[in-house]
């Protein structure tokens, strides 16, 4: 129990600080490691929430595959730190609404309540297997299109003559 | 056990955090990483709300978000690159020519 919720606010923390430090970095390289950083410590939440498959797949795909696409473009482009701010100064509006953004959904999640006791949720690959080849089974067709689109279109736009 | 409220508010903090990004940031790969981040926001808020609930479609959810996001990341990227190709700049105010 102890351990559960040292576990639980330690990851929560890392996520944060590292979620923010996505946005404070100047280089766009450090950016995306903390953002790694950030993935990883969201799927150690997730198998604190008996999702083990989406774990997997969290640290697979996200920090495994999306990233590693991310950091091979952000060296193909060889940006250098991040340019001069802009003419219109937004940070001085944008910060303020952001924060009140979270104050605002965090009112709404602490308002909501828990309308059942936990249960013991059948979370393990099987069920979602299942799940996901009965209930499911159009909309993961139709993802499977989805991704073949997504790659003919990056294919013709990263041409070099379109 | 950890209350669902807390898991809400790691998410909601998230999300804005992400938010912020997009608003603050001028490069366009660091926004497209701030996008990112406010998709892992609402997946921590599905598997949350799949696990108290004792349900498992939030968790289908999810893994259809990250496919998504996968699509996402793939188009998003090719576009940069072309832009950049095209512009040599990756500021977002320099690439404005859709606006008037």
């Amino acid at each position: 129990m102890m351990l559960a919720s040292f576990l639980f606010y330690f990851f929560a923390a890392t996520a944060l600080l590292s979620g923010l430090n996505v946005v404070l970095q100047k280089k766009t390289v450090n950016s995306a490691l903390s953002l790694i950083v950030c993935l990883c410590a969201l799927s150690m939440l997730y198998i604190q929430l008996d999702a083990t498959f989406i774990a997997v797949i969290q640290i697979i795909i996200y920090a495994g595959a999306i990233m590693v696409l991310f950091l091979f473009v952000i060296m193909l482009l060889s940006t250098q730190s991040e340019s001069l701010p802009r003419a219109l100064n937004v940070n001085y509006v944008a910060i303020p609404l952001g924060i009140l953004l979270a104050i605002v959904i965090g009112q709404a999640a602490l308002s909501y309540k828990t309308a059942t006791a936990e249960m013991a949720a059948p979370s393990d690959i099987s069920a979602v297997g299942t799940e996901l080849f009965s209930n499911y089974l159009l909309p993961f067709e139709a993802t499977s299109i989805l991704i073949l689109v997504a790659v003919l279109g990056a294919v013709i736009l990263a041409k070099k003559n379109p | 056990m950890i209350p669902l409220q807390h898991y809400l508010i790691v998410a909601a903090a998230l999300f804005a955090i992400g938010t912020i990004g997009v608003l603050v940031k001028r490069n366009m790969i660091t926004m497209f990483m701030c996008i990112e981040l406010m998709l892992n926001a609402v997946n921590l808020t599905f598997i949350a709300f799949a696990r108290y609930w004792g349900k498992i479609d939030g968790q289908i959810f999810v893994f259809f978000v990250m496919t998504v996001a996968a699509a996402e990341a793939t188009v998003g990227l090719a576009i940069i690159v072309a832009i950049y190709r095209n512009r040599e700049t990756l500021n977002v105010d320099d690439a404005n020519s859709m606006k008037w």
